[in-house]
């Protein structure tokens, strides 16, 4: 193409059949065809199968599996996990947003070091955050020591092993992926219609509710979505912090696969999972267009 | 300029790592490059069961390297073994799972003229019900499942497995988190035999957990020895060698079979079918069952050693340890796990919603 | 103002107390003497000692640097080469493969881990530390491609244009033009590739093989075995790096930028 006339008068344009650089994503679309697609293929086909005695997969078309998970105990799990998240994720809304709404309101040179404030944790393994509330929540911990020392309590408190100890877990894990978002949110907020909702003697609440609430809506749906997502499959927090004592679908997944060897249920409960977590996603979508990518991006 | 060839220079890099990643034994071709081809051998064994030394030792002897790869329950043994996780030389099912590894074929048979220590057995484990001819397997390490307590806080010694259900100890109660083990104490408190494929008898088995799960603070395998040592237990439903290391940390920690009996176990060397170092997996599994060796590791993780004249070898006060070496007078109420077979997925039900709860 | 001031003042104080307090308390008691209590026993440094003694942990820190490099050189030449790839598409199929392309950024972990298992289960290719960068390489590839395309978007289509009327081949355009506005975006989805990589600890547990446990299977069976100051030491020193990088990563985006 180099030098040719044509070129240079009408120039290949992105997306015209002239150019021929389109194959550059050829790589990479086979990369997730072969060991993406095909994966989820595999998982949806083999929900249809019948488990062997021992584990394993027999290749015998059966509903059985999703006629399983209409049983009770299933669908207490599926709920109680959807409830975990959600909790979750109303508790970092309500922990996250006052502090991005200060970190958007400070001068732009501090901005970037309270982001590096929030980055910090972010970038910390998730273990060895879990763990750090495993070392602080445990009956000779920290907390209670602190507590008893203080003549607070006489007996130490039994937090690590209990579902607060597995909000704790969940709420510090996924925080700063409410805070990011929220704050993206805020500082697009101009402070000047915040003072002018005021001259015109609009009180806090309503300009809460009538100013500031619809600008910063994109942000606090993104970061619901992505605090809400992880959380509901979580299998490290309700594992370590949890003490086994709950289950959430995480840890179903986790025990049909590797404990039971049930692999067809396992795979079916994680296909519905999936979809589950889709569904949200396109509602999201059909919601708000504008976020669909730049929210991940940073 | 010079950082202009960065990215380039990078990615070089990257390609040759993956050159080298995507060779067969990554661990082969790492030791090539600076010790000449000493052969590795992959041991899956459970998590802290083998002591660094004694694994330094069968190195210098055969000049090879014994890598260590873990896993925590026998369900994540075979789970890891079917997902085609091959490489792996010598594993250490238990007894039952050994069962359900030789069913599925993924065990090599043994050659016992290279394995001359596996002669000397403790009688207790020898013609096991599994593998009688220990054509596939040898036991290594075994004990009883019972209960740890604080006698400074439970001042007569419990003798059922009905003190788990002791409300006054509501919160201090640990539990292993394994559906078999957990279903087989209170399947033998019932009168039951813990290996019961019978669904009304193990919903029945369910009922009583699920009333039991209000007391219990935590199901664990893998750290109740810590949660009785710090007392943040005064119960603990487990194996005998992590009850007899908390005793260590502190000296009030007893333990006791109840007299309804529970399980007798032996975790049992095994060479895979897959195994890409047969011979040397069968020497190294003579070096473990040397007496001299496997009373060491007796020591260190307080489990009795399978060969018989271990326990002759190991200190005083651990060879009369009920904790680790199971007194004879028990073994009339032990049962072995068995395969349960279809009736597992009834247990596995029946887990998951008690786990629900 | 003032009050509300006061009020948003102690809700961040409190955020910040929450997030560093488990971080730091972890770090102070890494130098903690005693082995089961959390009450203070004296100053040591016994637990980072047997950190450098811990062949296993050593051998895990490594295939997780392998690991990490590796799986993020794939992905960034791949994602880069694959974002470039869709701006090149027609409007109405950019906007579908947008979309596909975010999909294994939000399907559980889990999910991920377990199908790709089942994948190497169906074509029996052996579990080891080759498909565990495969693995990571499928939830690096869709980052790297979200980041490098989030940029691109911003870009002149003009500019490129312009070289191309100058008589520019199509490497030339990327060497001169593109890739020198690109750079900060590969550089940060780079790091953030390597950070998702060295932090990863569903998917690698589905899909390590014989000697191909990183070390987040390492902490994981660590933390399994109970609290030990050994833990904390090596918390401590994993947070340093994280900070290292995330400094390293501050750095270079400065530099790139000025």
């Amino acid at each position: 193409m180099k030098n040719h006339p044509s070129a240079s008068s009408q120039p290949a344009r992105p997306g015209s059949p002239l150019d021929s650089s389109g194959w550059l994503l050829a790589p990479a679309a086979l990369w997730g065809g072969c060991f993406f697609l095909v994966p989820l293929l595999i998982v949806l086909l083999v929900s249809f199968a019948t488990r062997g005695v021992h584990g394993g997969v027999v290749w015998q078309f059966t509903l059985a599996n999703y006629g399983e998970l209409l049983h009770p105990i299933y669908i207490v799990i599926f709920v109680q996990s959807l409830a975990y998240a959600a909790v979750t994720t109303c508790l970092c809304l309500v922990i996250g947003f006052p502090f991005a709404y200060f970190i958007a309101r400070a001068p732009r040179h501090l901005q970037s070091i309270w982001l590096l404030v929030i980055l910090v944790p972010f970038w910390t393994n998730f273990l060895v955050r879990t763990y750090a509330w495993m070392f602080l929540l445990r009956a000779e911990g920290l907390f209670n020591g602190w507590l008893l020392h203080w003549g607070l309590i006489d007996e130490p408190i039994q937090m690590l092993y209990q579902p607060v100890a597995v909000l704790i877990g969940l709420v510090y894990g996924y925080l700063p992926f409410m805070v990011l978002p929220l704050y993206v949110a805020c500082e697009r907020l101009d402070p000047t219609l915040i003072d002018a909702a005021r001259d015109l003697y609009a009180g806090r609440m309503a300009t809460f509710r009538r100013v500031i609430w619809p600008l910063v809506k994109p942000g606090v749906v993104a970061g619901s979505l992505l605090v809400f997502i992880p959380a509901v499959g979580a299998f490290i927090t309700p594992d370590l912090l949890g003490g086994a004592r709950t289950m959430m679908i995480g840890n179903l997944i986790q025990h049909e696969y590797l404990v039971v060897r049930d692999w067809p249920l396992g795979s079916a409960l994680s296909f519905i999972l999936m979809a589950l977590v889709i569904l949200l996603l396109r509602g999201y979508f059909r919601v708000d267009r504008r976020l669909s990518l730049p929210q991940v991006s940073q | 300029m010079k950082t202009k060839r960065l990215p380039a220079v990078g990615i070089c890099v990257g390609i040759l790592a993956l050159a080298a990643a995507c060779t067969q034994d990554p661990e082969n071709s790492r030791e090539a490059q600076n010790q000449g081809s000493r052969p590795t051998l992959h041991y899956f064994t459970w998590s802290d069961y083998v002591g660094p030394e004694i694994l330094a030792e069968f190195e210098r002897r055969e000049q090879a390297r014994v890598v260590v790869d873990l896993f925590s329950s026998n369900e994540e043994l075979l789970a890891k073994l079917q997902s085609g996780a091959t490489g792996y030389d010598v594993a250490v099912p238990s007894d039952f799972m050994v069962a359900i590894a030789m069913q599925l074929g993924l065990l090599e048979e043994l050659d016992h003229a290279a394995i001359p220590n596996a002669k000397a057995l403790n009688p207790h484990l020898q013609r096991l019900p599994f593998d009688p001819a220990q054509r596939y397997s040898i036991p290594y390490l075994w004990g009883t499942v019972g209960i740890g307590y604080d006698s400074n806080v439970i001042k007569t010694p419990p003798d059922s497995w009905a003190i788990l259900w002791d409300p006054r100890y509501k919160g201090r109660i640990s539990m292993l988190n394994d559906q078999r083990e957990v279903f087989g104490a209170t399947l033998r408190w019932m009168g039951q035999s813990l290996n019961s494929q019978n669904q009304a008898v193990i919903e029945a088995a369910k009922a009583k957990l699920i009333d039991q799960k209000p007391l219990v603070k935590t199901y664990t395998s893998d750290h109740y020895d810590q949660l009785l040592a710090t007392g943040e237990v005064v119960l603990a439903h487990g194996w005998g060698g992590p009850i007899a290391r908390a005793m260590r940390e502190r000296p009030s920690i007893r333990y006791v079979v109840p007299k309804e009996g529970g399980t007798v176990w032996a975790d049992c060397l095994v060479v895979l079918k897959t195994a890409p170092h047969k011979e040397l997996a069968m020497r190294f599994i003579n070096y473990l069952l040397d007496p001299q060796v496997a009373a060491r590791t007796s020591e260190r993780l307080l489990f009795a050693a399978a060969p018989a004249v271990a326990k002759g070898l190991v200190p005083h006060d651990i060879r009369d340890n009920p904790a680790v070496y199971p007194p004879d007078e028990v073994f009339d109420r032990m049962e072995w796990m068995k395969d349960v077979g279809e009736a597992v997925r009834a247990y596995d039900r029946a887990w998951t919603e008690l786990k629900m709860r | 103002m003032t009050r509300g001031g006061f009020w948003l003042k102690l809700a961040t104080a409190g955020n910040v107390l929450f997030l560093y307090l488990p971080i730091a308390v972890l770090i102070v008691f890494s130098f903690n003497a005693s082995r089961l209590s959390a009450t203070w026993q004296g100053l040591t440094l016994e637990w980072y000692r047997l950190l450098l003694t811990d062949q296993a942990l050593l051998e895990a820190t490594f295939n997780s640097l392998l690991v990490a490099g590796v799986s993020t050189v794939m992905s960034l030449i791949l994602g880069v080469m694959g974002a470039l790839g869709i701006e090149r598409l027609a409007a109405r199929y950019q906007t579908t493969v947008d979309g596909v392309i975010l999909l294994p950024l939000i399907i559980p972990e889990i999910m991920m881990g377990v199908a790709l298992m089942l994948l190497f289960v169906t074509i029996k290719l052996p579990l080891s530390l080759l498909t565990v960068v495969i693995g990571h390489v499928v939830f690096n590839l869709p980052l790297v491609m979200v980041i490098v395309r989030a940029r691109l978007r911003k870009l002149d289509p003009q500019l490129s244009e312009a070289a191309r009327d100058l008589g520019a081949g199509t490497w030339q355009v990327f060497r001169r033009v593109t890739e020198p506005m690109i750079r900060p975006a590969v550089i940060g989805a780079g790091l953030m590739a390597l950070t998702v990589s060295l932090d990863d600890f569903m998917v690698t547990f589905f899909l390590a093989g014989p000697g191909a446990a990183t070390l987040p299977l390492k902490v994981y069976s660590m933390i399994k075995a109970g609290i030990s100051p050994e833990i904390n030491a090596l918390s401590a020193v994993m947070v340093l790096a994280s900070m290292g990088l995330i400094t390293v990563s501050l750095l270079i985006q400065r530099r790139s930028s000025s």
